[in-house]
């Protein structure tokens, strides 16, 4: 009586778990063509763009190279790390080895409300404040302080979790040989934790080098290659060509917008990568310290 | 007490920290109090935003020296905001959750790295570069197939209906937006999925389920908050986007969307493209009242990463990120 009820029902459950394994699988092809499609477009039409000029010769118009705009992305990077890398590492130690009241607590809830921040508000913040407050006009001092700020959140993260995972019995060991804190996080921990630091800090460099909206309203455009100047100069970046040259009704900006594009995949691709290969390596070990 | 100059530098360094966003938030306050006092509550409710004369003598209107003309409301950005995030997150959300599904459950071990390297890829390209295929690819699938195939299924719907135009627009932005969210969703659920204990998992086998039963009944109802968690963060990246929805939006001032397909402008994209002419108005109301939409875009922000890692509870790892 139970036998054929049970039979269909026991078919049904099967049929519908393939038709969710489906649906899942489908899900992700849904996302994965769109992924392939963008790095096949741009690699595509970004290699037909690239020449030997693009690298050595500045931006003129809408046409010429991209020398302006890579050194100036260099400079924009370089300088938001030398604001964000001390804060973020010194943050994170902090995070990791004294955090646990409720100072750290708050600091960390706000570490992530900070890197949930869109960032062209913190953009406009910075134009508010530094090109228009103190002046500074559109430069590269006002793009890497909006940058570093940015970018600061990641840093901090990574530092307190590659921290968190040194080992507490070296610590002790070194606290029962007599060490200072100081010595104890330099010399015991520190060396251990670099790697996952140093890991935060290409992550931090992943994401500055593609950022566009909070370089607007803070470095500016600039044809010229970068003169040293802190203030009062703009400068060009990469990412600024693609949103604006793309929007010119001619080939050769529409090349160079592609060229900047595949400038800027190649290198968040090759860093992500690395990144990718880095954390696989640190995993076995990681779970074994816990 | 003793004192210890290493502490005493790792707080003030850390410090820095919760100062950036108050420092945010009082500067953009502070900048915009002009303007908050000229739009009053009309900034939120007005539909169009007007520079004024910028070429006759400012007057001073409402007790701050102001364009004559000038009229700064917002309501069309932010129903433009709202509507691009709710339909990203109507076809991020089931996408998302099968794909944290598929890399959780669905692959042997050794498929399931490099496939989830191809969520991460997407998690790093940069908006712009998100812009920039829109404009190449999307905008034109979105405009000769996209769009007239869902007119076509579901133009019996208003909203769905009428003219598809040139693909820049609403349905262009929410599917760049989406394919941004997803990555979000999918990293925080997969994650989540991978810590719902064994025992929940060998329950329901032990009860007969067939495996994606024990996901569908078991696993997912267990990382519920951290799906919501999820979601709410989502949103909050696709409320703040800029560049790419700039580029594939079509930029509408001063009118609401028709239909699925009219242009839009975000709250985020406007102060982009508001860069040249707000800094032509000699009063600078306009870039006061721009940064009044900072500032609300700031507190959205805030709250709503607030209300996400309170729901999925304060551990990120850096896959989240």
């Amino acid at each position: 009586m139970l036998q054929p009820f049970s039979i269909s029902r026991v078919t049904r459950r099967k049929w519908l778990s393939g038709l969710g394994w489906g649906l899942a699988a489908a899900s992700f092809v849904l996302v994965a063509t769109p992924l392939l499609d963008i790095l096949y477009t741009v690699i595509r039409k970004g290699m037909s763009a690239l020449s030997f000029a693009l690298f050595t010769q500045v931006t003129n118009g809408i046409s010429g190279g991209l020398l302006n705009a890579i050194t100036g992305t260099l400079v924009l990077v370089s300088g938001a790390l030398i604001f964000a890398a001390p804060v973020g590492i010194l943050a994170g130690i902090y995070l990791s080895e004294f955090g646990r009241g409720r100072f750290g607590r708050t600091v960390r809830f706000l570490d992530d409300v900070l890197a949930g921040v869109p960032s062209i508000v913190l953009g406009y913040f910075s134009y508010v404040t530094l090109v228009i407050g103190l002046g500074w006009q559109f430069s590269v001092l006002a793009g890497s302080l909006t940058l570093a700020i940015m970018v600061v959140p990641y840093i901090a993260r990574f530092t307190e979790i590659s921290f968190m995972q040194v080992p507490g019995g070296l610590r002790e060991a070194g606290y029962a040989l007599g060490l200072r804190e100081f010595t104890v996080i330099t010399r015991l921990a520190l060396p251990l934790a670099l790697p996952g630091i140093l890991t935060g800090v290409l992550f931090a460099i992943a994401i500055a080098l593609g950022e566009t909206a909070p370089l607007i309203y803070t470095a500016g455009w600039s044809n010229f290659l970068w003169n040293g100047k802190l203030i009062h100069e703009p400068i060009g970046y990469l990412t600024y060509v693609i949103w604006s040259f793309i929007n010119q009704p001619y080939r050769s900006a529409h090349a160079l917008a592609f060229a900047a594009a595949f400038l800027v995949i190649l290198m968040v691709l090759v860093i992500n990568v690395g990144l990718n290969a880095a954390l696989r390596r640190s995993r076995p070990a990681r779970t074994g310290l816990r | 007490m003793k004192l210890r100059p290493f502490r005493i530098v790792l707080v003030l360094v850390t410090s820095l920290i919760p100062l950036a966003l108050l420092a945010v938030l009082v500067f953009l306050a502070r900048y915009s109090w002009p303007a908050l006092t000229f739009n009053g509550w009309h900034f939120l409710t007005g539909h169009t935003w007007n520079l004024g004369n910028l070429y006759a003598d400012p007057v001073k209107q409402r007790g701050v020296l102001a364009p004559i003309g000038a009229n700064y409301g917002i309501l069309v950005f932010i129903v433009g905001t709202l509507l691009t995030s709710a339909i990203a997150l109507i076809i991020a959300v089931p996408i998302s959750l099968g794909v944290a599904v598929f890399l959780a459950e669905g692959l042997r071990s050794r498929l399931r790295t490099p496939l989830s390297f191809v969520v991460e890829m997407l998690a790093a390209v940069p908006s712009v570069v998100y812009g920039l295929w829109g404009y190449a690819v999307l905008t034109p699938l979105v405009a000769h197939t996209v769009g007239p195939g869902l007119r076509s299924v579901l133009g019996f719907i208003p909203f769905f209906a009428g003219a598809v135009g040139s693909g820049y627009g609403l349905l262009a932005a929410s599917i760049v937006l989406a394919l941004m969210v997803v990555p979000i969703i999918a990293a925080t659920v997969r994650d989540a999925l991978a810590q719902v204990p064994s025992e929940t998992k060998e329950a329901a086998y032990a009860l007969g389920a067939t495996h994606f039963e024990v996901v569908r009944r078991a696993m997912l109802p267990a990382v519920r908050g951290n799906i919501i968690g999820a979601c709410i963060l989502g949103l909050g990246r696709a409320l703040g986007e800029t560049m790419a929805v700039l580029m594939v939006s079509g930029g509408a001032l001063n009118y609401f969307p028709g239909n699925i397909y009219s242009p839009v402008t975000t709250m985020a994209s406007f102060i982009v493209s508001q860069l040249d002419s707000a800094m032509q108005d000699p009063t600078g109301m306009a870039v006061r009242s721009l940064a009044e939409i900072a500032l609300i875009l700031f507190i959205i922000s805030v709250l709503t990463n607030i209300i996400a890692r309170l729901l999925t509870g304060t551990s990120r790892n850096a896959s989240a990120v």
